[in-house]
């Protein structure tokens, strides 16, 4: 990988964090292309929030360096910062002041030129949906349009990389998927680091995963990639009238079958080997009473458990 | 850069209840103070005007109330400041600021000119009373203008001290109370220790403890004497105690 390669937005080598003798982040490489989502996941207190805090500059690195647009966030922090957005876990809002004022000040903070900060805060605020929102005080609104009001406030100033620290925390579902949505789009131009917990959303929106664990590193890939981690895949079915085990054994392409019980089973496969289609065809010829088939779905969940359960919490 | 947080800081001074009742309650005890000084002044007029030459109205009148805005900004300093640093903390709205392309310098002196914005209409008003009497009497305004400059420089060290008392901490009342706490051991051992520095004949540090004894050089000014030391010292404490507050703030970065 050439650190100098243009379509890198965010180089880090060698990102490491200390608080005294605690070692929150061990050193961490991490790399942002355009256009790119990154899920940086991981359990609570992998050091996931110090990583964003040393990218956005909020927390001096002990060791490492950080390429924001192959600039130095560190020699050169304020040409840096200004293609961040960053909203961090707790959104930085001041409740006393309107939506739309708020979203002025953060453009004026962020260097924007007078002629284009008005536009701007209009088009973020019709971006995050608060748009009949500008004049009411933040204080006075709800943790949602709050979470809104402090994405806007990440992306109000065009940044090429916004980081999201859990930005649908607190959201009702529809607003999480107006979020998911939004994510989405900004990725197409801008590209976006986001943390969460919320592992279906990764996979939602996601273009590649990093998990962190114990403030390292342990898993890097797409998620196109993610599937071939898994060596095998599964899928359950459950059935009205099951033939014996070995039959379903015996369908080409099955490694294994486990039963659950009730008439249903776990059946194992290799990935270039998908034997479903047969499966629906013999359920329906020799009427098995198919009921239902579902292919595993959390296929993430899974990695994530392996590697981060697989060590005991210190 | 300075302007939009100084306008911020501004803002936010004036939605709060704090700055409104801080105004109102300066405002109420001062100009009881200058009516006070004003009626004593009329009744002696007489006597004072058989002496060779009487001190003035802006000397008897005017004066004592500037000293008095002195006393009061001791206790309102540090409440109109405590909020700035240490409230944006612990609601975490810092990260804001320290996220924008803007330098700790820049968030710094940008709170402390949003501060002395309000401090100046605080002097402006102290100002204000002596001159509407000027249609009915002499006024010194040489005097009035270096009792302003006074004023402002001494603002000037207590905002610097009080802002960086509420950088030390996450608690608003804590860093009022930490910065009335430096600014009454100031005026207290400050002066004293010039003096007796400089009677046992040690000019140095005596010029270096004058720089914490904000009263001794608000004094000369008063009287309308430019003491330059007297300017520069007041200059070197406000300057001081910003670059503590960036230092601390910097620190924060580099030691979470």
């Amino acid at each position: 990988m050439n650190p100098a390669d243009p379509a890198l937005t965010i180089c880090a080598r060698g990102l490491s964090r200390r608080f005294g003798t605690h070692v929150a982040v061990h050193p961490v490489d991490l790399d942002l292309r355009r256009g790119e989502v990154l899920g940086l996941l991981g359990p609570n207190g992998a050091g996931k929030t110090t990583t964003m805090q040393m990218l956005t500059g909020n927390l001096a690195p002990t060791t490492g360096e950080i390429r924001i647009c192959d600039i130095d966030l560190l020699a050169a922090p304020a040409q840096a910062k200004a293609r961040i957005g960053y909203l961090p876990e707790t959104p930085p809002l001041y409740r006393e002041m309107q939506v739309g004022e708020y979203l002025q000040l953060v453009v004026r903070l962020h260097r924007v030129p007078k002629a284009r900060r008005t536009d701007a805060v209009t088009r973020a605020m019709a971006r995050c949906g608060l748009a009949a929102t500008g004049k009411k005080l933040i204080g006075a609104l709800s943790k949602g349009y709050q979470q809104r009001v402090g994405i806007a406030q990440a992306i109000v100033h065009e940044p090429d990389i916004i980081i999201l620290d859990e930005p649908t925390v607190g959201l009702d579902p529809n607003q999480i998927l107006d979020i998911r949505a939004l994510i989405r789009e900004l990725g197409d131009k801008h590209c976006v680091i986001l943390s969460t917990h919320i592992l279906p959303e990764v996979e939602a929106v996601c273009d590649r995963v990093q998990i962190m664990h114990h403030g390292a590193v342990v898993y890097n890939n797409t998620i196109a990639g993610l599937r071939d981690f898994q060596r095998g895949r599964t899928v359950t079915i459950s059935l009205q009238r099951p033939p014996a085990i070995e039959i379903l054994q015996g369908i080409a392409g099955v490694a294994a079958v486990e039963s659950a019980g009730n008439g249903s089973f776990r059946l194992r496969f290799s990935p270039d080997n998908d034997p479903t289609p047969a499966l629906i065809s013999r359920a329906g010829a020799e009427d098995w009473g198919l009921q239902q088939l579902t292919p595993a779905q959390t296929s993430l969940e899974d990695v994530f458990v392996q590697l981060t359960r697989d060590e005991a919490t210190p | 850069m300075i302007f939009t947080i100084a306008s911020k800081e501004l803002r936010a001074l004036f939605v709060s209840p704090l700055a409104w009742l801080v105004l109102a309650a300066v405002q109420v005890i001062l100009g009881y103070g200058f009516l006070k000084r004003l009626d004593d002044f009329l009744q002696i007029q007489s006597q004072l005007a058989q002496l060779a030459s009487p001190p003035g109205f802006t000397e008897l009148v005017a004066a004592p109330t500037y000293a008095m805005t002195a006393a009061v900004l001791l206790f309102a300093v540090p409440l109109l400041a405590m909020r700035m640093i240490a409230e944006e903390r612990r609601n975490r709205t810092l990260t804001l600021l320290l996220s924008a392309p803007v330098s700790m310098t820049e968030i710094v002196i940008g709170k402390f000119s949003g501060l002395m914005a309000f401090l100046l209409i605080i002097i402006l008003l102290v100002l204000a009373m002596p001159l509407t009497l000027a249609g009915g009497t002499q006024l010194d305004f040489g005097l009035l203008a270096a009792l302003t400059l006074a004023l402002l420089l001494l603002a000037a060290g207590f905002a610097a001290v009080s802002l960086y008392a509420s950088s030390l901490t996450g608690q608003p009342i804590a860093a009022a109370l930490i910065a009335f706490g430096l600014l009454l051991a100031m005026l207290l051992m400050g002066e004293t220790a010039s003096d007796s520095l400089r009677e046992r004949g040690w000019l140095v540090p005596a010029a270096f403890a004058q720089v914490f004894s904000p009263l001794r050089n608000f004094e000369p000014l008063g009287r309308g004497i430019l003491d330059s030391y007297a300017i520069i010292c007041p200059l070197l404490l406000t300057a001081g105690f910003l670059l503590l507050a960036i230092r601390r703030l910097d620190g924060q970065r580099l030691r979470g």
